[in-house]
């Protein structure tokens, strides 16, 4: 079956959705992250949908599982490089991706990423208590 | 109001709701409407040609261009032949969902397009009609 590869860049995993997903390539980029992250004990997770021309309920709610469950593995997550156009529609369509970190481009999600790992690492993170 | 382009194609799998995506497209781009525009209508087509496939057990999309006067539309219609929806006023709530989903493709695609119209007969079946208009 076809598949969504995953890179491994240092403690994160990289993901670039450069087709149009249909819904059972969505899901099993889901369960192929968990196990990633698991097996390289990832602290975190960034996926670029630049190319993505159209994110619908399906897409979304699996962007918010990812997150969700990544966090229960201890590991953060970053959506990177959503179109405006992509923003707009999803905004419209009632999807707000609550919990769901963004950021404009990769290397400003790489940078969130290190924010969110150092705040941590210091003690003084949102995770505590 | 005249119907100038007219094409019908099923949907019936995980791929065809992929392909009903490209059509909606390829449409919107050649009736002119811009990236927004474009985008929630394919948003759109996503949201309902899923429920085509996974509510109402597979059917059609049917594509029109529509001349109004001076204005020009888009309008897809969605078809099946499935169970219908019982309460029509529930299924078109935001979160309301029988499937696994958000619940969100009624409402949401009906606010993404201009006009949405819908007719249900439980036993028989389910008809989604949208228009975005220019």
């Amino acid at each position: 079956m076809e598949r969504i590869p995953i890179l491994k860049m240092g403690r994160y995993l990289l993901v670039t959705i450069q087709v149009d997903m249909h819904d059972r390539l969505a899901m099993a980029l889901q369960d192929d992250l968990m196990e990633q992250i698991r097996r390289h004990h990832a602290e975190g997770v960034l996926i670029d949908i630049s190319a993505l021309d159209l994110v619908d309920s399906f897409i979304g709610r699996m962007l918010g599982n990812i997150a969700a469950m990544a966090r229960i593995l201890d590991a953060d997550t970053v959506v990177t490089g959503m179109r405006p156009a992509v923003a707009i529609t999803l905004v419209e369509l009632g999807l707000s991706l609550t919990g769901v970190r963004t950021a404009l481009n990769v290397e400003r999600g790489m940078e969130l990423l290190d924010t969110a790992r150092e705040e941590r690492e210091t003690g003084d993170g949102r995770r505590q208590g | 109001m005249a119907v100038v382009r007219d094409e019908q194609v099923s949907v019936r799998s995980e791929d065809e709701v992929v392909r009903v995506r490209q059509f909606a497209r390829e449409w919107a781009i050649s009736l002119g409407f811009g990236l927004v525009d474009q985008t929630k209508i394919v948003t759109a087509a996503s949201e309902l040609a899923r429920n085509t496939v996974i509510y109402g057990g597979g059917g059609t999309v049917r594509f029109q261009a529509l001349n109004d006067g001076p204005r020009r539309g888009l309008r897809l219609t969605f078809e099946d032949t499935g169970p219908g929806i019982a309460d029509l006023q529930l299924a078109l709530k935001d979160g309301y969902s029988t499937g696994t989903g958000l619940g969100l493709g009624l409402s949401g695609a009906k606010r993404l397009m201009s006009e949405f119209e819908i007719h249900s007969t439980p036993g028989q079946g389910t008809r989604v009609a949208v228009t975005r208009w220019k």
